[in-house]
């Protein structure tokens, strides 16, 4: 199964770039990523831009409509994802613990959807 | 032959108690709580005709098992939905064509210790953690859970049903978690197992005969899980922790709901079989020498109920379990019964020199078993205004009316 892992922090909390712990930060990215590649785990993964770079389009109204700033204004904010494949959720948690992002965010895990046929 | 509501009678008897060995036997075979639970559901209707056309089969659960699996196998042939679900049936077919008698009930392969792990996953909420703990292990149907929870019975299956849904789309494994992670996770499937005792232990609502049967139901399944996990002896220690509450089930409270404290009890009429059980379990538990904090609120739950009279209460003892009880869990609950426990072995002083170390802790205020023993050590150690105060915040904080009215009582003999 493949389980999409989003990576939720505040912007302004944890290593910030240019910061003295902030190469380690990277290493430990580098590192976890080289792990689920090595284990043959990983679909994808990207970290995203900050939220100050989002845009949110809509038709619900009929017509587009096209705004800046992210879907929701919350302080924690999606800074990036991995998609891997596992056995099973257990196993899921277990490497969405291991993201360096958790210990000063949150990991939200979602299985990604089987289509029927 | 049986009259029919006799048989009745004999099928839930009989579904009640073997339900979750029989579920969990299918869920292994089938690999989906839903479709297991749909089919032995059809297996029970089935049986109330059959049964009552040519009497009870010889192994009643073995009887249900073998046609839950036919069911199966003919949902299989029909629907191409099941098909998809379950890729594999030769397992199926095979028990079909091999069944020439009757398996026993112990022939039927265990598999309910994986479905406590399913179903007590930390990915579920708690609530649904416990719904469907009853729902499929304990055999309790779901206008019974809903009782329990006084919801209504809409309610409750759509809780279940969300659940079961979760386990099967995120991925939830039927297993049991080996190594590091077995001491993660049996934590809670055994706090699972306490809250139900809990929810029918304690006096917050419901009828008294729905309690009692949800603490019943509590201590069976934790029998089994400690049939099931002998390695482990947390296990038999919630398992004695449970039998020694509920020895005093018929004297901690009045009739009209009124809860009475361990030192009014009437300790006769708790019940020795109870307390003896408990005790010969704490004792061959505590040998293997990995004691927890199941086990250590056993055994001050077991010196309670060995001492005949409050008076002869062996506090010191008491004291330093919870000594040891708040190295492993040092949390406000712990240190505020092991103040207590040091009022009664030492002095209300030096109690209340333990209990003060919470006051830095924030929310401490509103902690209600705080007021409500701070209020007890003052008034014994003779500051009567301090006391007044604390029992005035217990009593607007208690949480039900048993609980406010004792506490009345006591700030009014000050």
């Amino acid at each position: 199964m493949q389980y999409l892992c989003l990576i939720y922090h505040a912007e302004d909390v944890g290593p910030q770039p240019g910061g003295p712990d902030f190469p380690a930060f990277m290493q430990a990215y580098q590192t976890f990523t080289q792990e689920v590649v090595e284990k043959d785990m990983l679909v994808s993964g990207n970290a995203l831009q900050p939220v100050a770079t989002a845009t949110t389009v809509s038709r619900e109204t009929g017509k587009v409509e096209i705004t800046d700033g992210p879907f929701a204004e919350t302080k924690e904010q999606l800074g990036g994802y991995y998609l891997l494949e596992c056995k099973d959720l257990d196993e899921a948690l277990v490497y969405a613990a291991k993201i360096p992002s958790a210990e000063h965010g949150r990991i939200e895990v979602r299985p990604v959807v089987v289509w029927d046929d | 032959m049986l009259p029919p509501f006799q048989l009745e009678q004999t099928i839930n008897r009989i579904v009640r108690e073997e339900w979750g060995r029989l579920l969990s036997a299918l869920v292994a075979s089938l690999g989906d709580l839903q479709l297991a639970e749909d089919v032995l559901q059809d297996a029970v209707e089935t049986a109330l005709v059959d049964w009552n056309r040519n009497g009870l089969p010889r192994s009643p659960a073995s009887w249900l098992l073998q046609v839950a699996r036919r069911k199966a196998i003919d949902r299989f042939r029909r629907d191409t939905h099941f098909r998809r679900l379950v890729p594999d049936i030769t397992y199926l077919t095979e028990l079909e064509r091999s069944d020439d008698g009757p398996e026993t009930v112990e022939e039927i392969p265990d598999k309910r210790l994986e479905l406590i792990f399913t179903c007590c996953h930390p990915a579920l909420d708690d609530k649904s953690r416990i719904a469907l703990t009853l729902r499929t292990l304990g055999g309790l149907t779901t206008e019974e859970i809903a009782r329990c929870f006084l919801d209504r019975p809409g309610t409750m299956a759509q809780r279940l049903v969300r659940a079961k849904q979760k386990i099967a789309l995120a991925g939830i494994a039927y297993e049991v978690p080996s190594g590091e992670r077995l001491n993660e996770r049996l934590p809670v499937v055994l706090a699972v197992l306490y809250l139900i005792f809990n929810e029918g232990y304690s006096a917050t609502s419901g009828k008294e005969a729905i309690r009692r049967e949800l603490s019943d139901e509590a201590i069976r399944l934790a029998r089994m899980t400690a049939y099931l996990l002998p390695a482990e002896p947390e296990v038999n220690g919630l398992l004695a922790l449970m039998l020694l509450h509920d020895s005093r089930r018929a004297t901690r409270q009045l009739g009209d709901g009124t809860l009475v404290p361990l030192e009014a009890q009437n300790r006769s009429a708790w019940s020795r079989p109870r307390i003896d059980a408990a005790v010969a379990l704490l004792k061959s538990t505590l040998r293997q020498q990995r004691v927890g904090p199941y086990q250590l609120q056993a055994a001050i739950s077991a010196l309670h109920a060995e001492a005949r009279h409050w008076e002869d209460t062996d506090w010191r003892q008491i004291a330093a379990l919870y000594d040891l009880l708040y190295s492993l869990q040092p949390t406000p609950v712990v240190r505020v019964n092991q103040a207590v426990a040091i009022s009664h072995a030492d002095s209300p002083v030096a109690a209340l020199n333990v209990i003060d170390t919470l006051a830095d802790i924030p929310k401490i205020e509103s902690y209600q078993p705080y007021h409500a023993a701070r209020a007890d050590i003052l008034s014994r150690a003779g500051r009567r205004a301090e006391a007044r105060e604390s029992y005035d915040r217990a009593i607007d904080m208690a949480g039900n009316e048993a609980e406010r009215h004792l506490l009345i009582t006591r700030r009014d003999e000050l």
